[in-house]
Parts: C-alpha cells; structure tokens; sequence
C-alpha cells in the first residue's frame, strides 16, 4: 500500500501553476462579465463589441506595438545572430571584453537604459576645446526612436541565445565544411544557420514578447506615438481598468498560446529533420 | 595508381613562443598509408591541419603533386580530413552528410543519390542513409565521416586518430576496414596516432615524431627493428635499453662492454670506433628465459646472464618476467606459452633463471639525444 506523502516537488509544481495561470483564467472569464465592476453578473459580450467597433485608439496602439516588435524583432535577430556567430568562431583583440560588454545591458536596470537613450536621441554634444562633440542623434521621439530602443534592448537577448546554441558544437564542422569544399558563404548558409536555428528562433520570440511588454523603456522614447501598454497604461490612469482591456488581454493570450504551440512544433520538426 | 605525392619540406610552425614543428621534411609516395606516429603533443595534428590548410605554416612549403598549396584554402586542396570527433552535421541525415560535398557543387540528384549510396556500400552503411547523426554509434559515425570525406575523391585522405574514440575491439575492426578501403580506392592515405600498434599493422611506412621533430621514417619494420635514436626504440614497443662502450670489433661483431652488466656481443653493419659509446637496444621477445645454463656449443655470438625473477606477470597470451641481472640492472622479457615449446618447468618467483639472445638479435642505436 502506497501511502499519500507531503511531496515538496509536487506541492511547489501545483502552488506555481496556481498563482501562473489562475490570474489568466480570471481574466478571462472577467472579460465575458455583463458589469464593469468586479463581481460577476452574468455572461455577456458587450466588452468584446466594444473593443471592435469603438476603441480606436487602442487599437492604434495595438498595431503601432505589433508592428514596433516584428521589425524591432528582426532586426535584432539578424544582427544579434550575426554577431554571435562573428564573435564565436573569429578570434580577435579585446574578445573577452566585447562577450562581457553584451551582458550588461541584460542587468542594466531599464530606467537607466530608457534615460540614456533619452539622452542620446535628443542629440547630447559637449564642447571639447572650443569644438561641439555630438554623442547622440537629434531624432523627434517617435516611431523611428521606439524602434531603435527596441531593437537595441532585444539584441543582447538574441545574441546569448544564439551563442548558447553555439557553444554547443565544435569548431571542427565548421573546418570540415570548408574542407568539403564549402566557401565562407555555403558554410554560413548551409552549416552555421541551421545549426543555429533554435537559438534564432527563440531569441527571436523572445525578442517579440520583449518589445510588445516593454513599458519603461518605451516610456522615455515615444514623443506622442503611443505603444499597447502605454495606451493601457493612460486609460487606467484616466479611468481605472476598462473590461475592454480585459477582452483584448483576453485575444492577445489566445494569440501567443497559438504562436508558442506553432513555435514548439517548429522546433521539434527542425530536431527531427535538420 | 590514383593518390597524390606529398611533399612537405622544411616545415616549422611556433604558437607564440612554443615550436611545435622545427624544420619537418617528408617525402610521401603516392598511394601510400602513411602514419604519423608519436605521443601527445609532439605535432602530429598541427602538421596534419598545415597539409589541409586550417593552419599556415611559419617557414617551408607543402605540395601535393608538385604543386605548392600553401596560397590555396582548405577547400581548393585536393585533400580531406576525416575528423577525431567526427565533425558530422547534426542538422543533417546521414545521407544528405554524405551528400554534402556534391549538394555544394549542384550536382544533379540522381548522380547523388547514385555517389552516395555506392560510398555508403563501401562503408558499409546503406541501411542507414536516413538516420540522422545523433542516433549513429562511434564507429557508425566514424563511417559517415570516412565516406563524407572521400566522396569528392581526393587525391589524399588525412585521418587524425580516428579510431581514438572507439573501443578496443572496434578500433582494430575499423582498422582493418581502413586497410580494405585503402586497398580498394588507392588514394594516399595519412594516418595520425599515438599508437604504435595501429601504425605498425597498417602503415606502408610511419614517420615517429617527438617534440616536433620527425626522428626517423621508415617502413614498419625498419622503425622496430632498427630504430633511430632511444626513444624510437622504446616508443614502438617495449625494449631493454643499455650504454656502453665499444672494446673490440671482428667484422660486423663487435663486442660492447656493457655498463653495469659486462661483455655483451652484437653484430650491427655500421662502423663504430673502438673506445666509442653507444645505445644498444634488445627486445623482451628475444631474450630466451631458462633455468638451466643453456646449451651454447662453443658459439661466440650468444650472451648469456644470470639473474632472479623479480616479478612474473601473466598476461594470457604470454608472460612478461622482471629478471634482476644486478642491483640496478633489470631485463624484461617476454615467453610465450604452449605445451609443445616449454621444455622447462614453470618459472617461479625469486628463481635463479638464464636470460641469453643472440648477437644478431641486439641493436646499436645511433643517436644518443633522446
Ligand atoms: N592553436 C594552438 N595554440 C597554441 N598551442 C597549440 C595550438 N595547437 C597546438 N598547440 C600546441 O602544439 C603542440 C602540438 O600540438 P598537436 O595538437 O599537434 O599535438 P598532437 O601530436 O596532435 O597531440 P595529440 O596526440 O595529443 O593529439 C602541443 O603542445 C599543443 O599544446
Ligand atoms: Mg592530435
């Protein structure tokens, strides 16, 4: 007979999954709820209709953020993928310090890096001996400096990821492509990339989720472009959390359990068949 | 005969200040299983990635044909390297490895599939094209990189250890393997490996390195019988090893006076001075063990001392005795065991035995540096 026995593992797996998911659920279920108030009255999609046919602003918000992350994600993913592999398999002076640099920003509090790239975009310069030095670019906040912002903060991300992916194999299938009569291109295209690929492509998600959620960085570069969580952020602000909220948070789950299943599937395919 | 001749002369190459190569010539005939024998270190690697060109030599060239291909790229040279760890793409099956080559240079698909699968038949493999690596065993993936490697037919294979990661059984399987496949494509093949027994089973002929530098070349036989300098000579195999001075020649006999141990004979068809020292070598499975005074009939040419057994070690096929000659002076010897050739009881511990060979079977080496 097998006797039931506090199990710890057990015990924190079932407490972590409560306090992840349970506040998702309630959502949910609050975005399907006939009151604007929290108590549940009675099912009723008044919050959905809302949010299609008079939310305009959101709505912008949404698509500005949507758009901010794909090529914010992009661009850092191919930069962040090339520089990894750059400073993987090419030895060069100060190495070590360029591998040290790019952990910083991971652990750079976001308030500073916000501020700094304030700084840069409303074109800093000093005066060094009767000569004005620019450190910065005179750019109007906007889109254009949300974008750079994004991409710059989402680099880091993509380009551990995808050096962890490197580290796993050796130099020697890169020298045996070239010795099968691979150029430097065919050995990036057809070796380098696709081993790469799982690093690419979560650093890639990851940069994705990154963008779409980041509110304090954003907060410091916008001007007047406004970006989902900002927009969330001013309604609250203005007038406490609106059910409307809820019905996109609601859509938007729905939309990343989506992608994450697609992405698994992705990568399980690329494990089995290369 | 297919293969290419290889040409390396006057080699050297230093990371930083350590010299891992220092001058190194080789002359390497077409066709040839070629080895680079020599222990860890000593350079075999650093000279073979200078022929494929994943390293640059610091002075001398290499030329494979006559041509010199130091200015080309690894992927201009007419070599290729089967891999230690075996380098094979995860990303890909077994077939499209193999393919790798011939995909690269857009070769129609049904000429692939035709080139593959015969260089899967050769190695044995054809069940397999559509595993992917990680499910291959060591010596399955060690077939992939061999048949990846010569797909493109070159002119010469580089193998560097490649049986290193195999088991014992399965190493000398797959050398014998190496041997067909030698034999059947004929290409030039060089084999690195720190084991003597390896090189000495398979190669035409062997280069022994140490410390990067190439102590002698020769054939199997050359190196074990006749071996270069001290080292070679307690490389390759196991040796008994004295120094001594020469006291009288008679011809191609010349009678040593041995440190420590006294008169010994040996017949060697080089000259040597009176008065001059040398290394003299003896190998364990010469030397005769017996209790009794052996029968020398008046021949000059046999030594014959005494000594105790200080250790019989029995290692199935033969056995190996430590036999003390004097407080410093310790033979080794080998004996094999059969029924039919024991005339004498067993040999105990502690027991007063005869070690004797003939002036023939001992060797004067010439170097003394190592
Ligand atoms: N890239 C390098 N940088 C510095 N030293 C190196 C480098 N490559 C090799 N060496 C040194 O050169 C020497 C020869 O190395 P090499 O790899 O050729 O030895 P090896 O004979 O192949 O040994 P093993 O049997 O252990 O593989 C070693 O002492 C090694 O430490
Ligand atoms: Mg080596």
């Amino acid at each position: 007979m097998q006797k039931k026995r506090f199990s710890f593992s057990k015990t924190s797996f079932i407490a972590s999954m409560v306090f992840l998911f349970v506040p998702l659920v309630v959502l949910i279920v609050f975005s399907f709820n006939a009151n604007k108030a929290p108590v549940l009255t009675g099912f009723s999609l008044v919050w959905y209709q809302r949010l299609f046919t008079s939310s305009r602003s959101l709505w912008n918000a949404f698509f500005t953020s949507i758009t901010i992350a794909v090529t914010a994600s992009i661009t850092a993913t191919v930069i962040g993928t090339l520089a990894a592999i750059g400073v993987h398999w090419h030895k060069f002076a100060l190495k070590t310090y360029v591998q040290a640099i790019t952990y910083i920003p991971l652990v750079l509090p976001e308030i500073i890096i916000g501020m700094s790239l304030l700084a840069f975009f409303s074109g800093s310069h000093f005066t060094l001996g009767g000569v004005s030095v620019n450190v910065g670019f005179r750019l109007n906040l906007g889109w254009l400096t949300i974008f750079i912002a994004h991409a710059t903060f989402c680099l880091p991300f993509v380009y551990l990821m995808v050096l962890a992916r490197l580290d796993e194999f050796d130099s020697s299938i890169i020298e045996a492509a070239h010795d099968l009569g691979a150029t430097e291109g065919q050995t990036l295209l057809k070796v380098i990339i696709p081993i790469s690929m799982p690093g690419i492509i979560s650093g890639f998600l990851t940069s994705l989720t990154l963008s779409l959620e980041d509110f304090t960085i954003t907060y410091f570069v916008s001007g007047v472009s406004s970006t989902l969580p900002m927009a969330v952020y001013g309604q609250m602000y203005k007038g406490g959390v609106s059910p409307v909220i809820n019905a996109l948070s609601a859509i938007m789950i729905l939309g990343t359990i989506v992608l994450a299943l697609l992405a698994r599937n992705f990568l399980k395919y690329i494990a089995a068949n290369g | 005969m297919k293969g290419a001749t290889i040409g390396i002369l006057g080699i050297s190459k230093a990371f930083g200040s350590f010299a891992a190569l220092n001058d190194v010539s080789l002359d390497i005939r077409k066709g040839e299983f070629f080895s680079l024998l020599g222990p860890s270190g000593c350079g075999k690697t650093t000279l073979l990635r200078i022929i494929a060109g994943f390293e640059q030599p610091d002075e001398g060239s290499v030329t494979i044909d006559g041509i010199n291909v130091l200015p080309l790229p690894p992927n201009r040279r007419h070599a290729n390297t089967v891999f230690q760890n075996y380098a094979l793409f995860p990303h890909l099956s077994v077939f499209e490895n193999v393919a790798f080559p011939l995909r690269l240079k857009n070769t129609k698909n049904s000429i692939v599939t035709a080139k593959v699968n015969d260089y899967l038949h050769l190695v044995e493999l054809g069940d397999h094209a559509a595993k992917m690596p990680s499910m291959l065993s060591g010596g399955q993936k060690q077939r992939v990189a061999i048949a990846r490697a010569l797909i493109n037919e070159p002119s010469v294979l580089l193998l560097d250890e490649p049986l290193s990661a195999l088991d014992a059984k399965l190493r000398h399987h797959m050398l014998m393997e190496l041997d067909a496949i030698h034999d059947k494509i004929g290409i030039t093949f060089i084999y690195v490996t720190h084991d003597q027994s390896e090189a000495l089973s398979v190669s035409d002929r062997i280069a022994v390195m140490y410390q990067g530098d190439v102590l002698q070349v020769g054939t199997p036989h050359d190196i074990y019988e006749s071996p270069a300098t001290n080292f070679v000579a307690q490389f390759i195999g196991e040796t008994n090893m004295f120094e001594g001075t020469v006291r009288a020649s008679m011809g191609q006999m010349y009678v040593l006076d041995v440190d420590e141990l006294g008169r010994v004979v040996v017949t060697d068809d080089r000259i040597y001075e009176v008065g001059e020292r040398v290394s003299l070598t003896v190998r364990p499975e010469k030397l005769r063990i017996s209790p009794d005074e052996p029968r020398v009939n008046g021949r000059s040419d046999i030594n014959v001392f005494e000594g105790t057994v200080d250790e019989p070690i029995y290692s199935g096929f033969q056995s190996k005795y430590y036999v003390r000659l004097s407080p410093t002076v310790v033979f080794r010897v080998f004996k094999q065991h059969s029924d039919y050739t024991d005339e004498e009881h067993d040999i105990l511990w502690k027991e007063r035995v005869h070690v004797s060979w003939s002036a023939k079977d001992g060797y004067i080496v010439e170097g003394h540096r190592n």
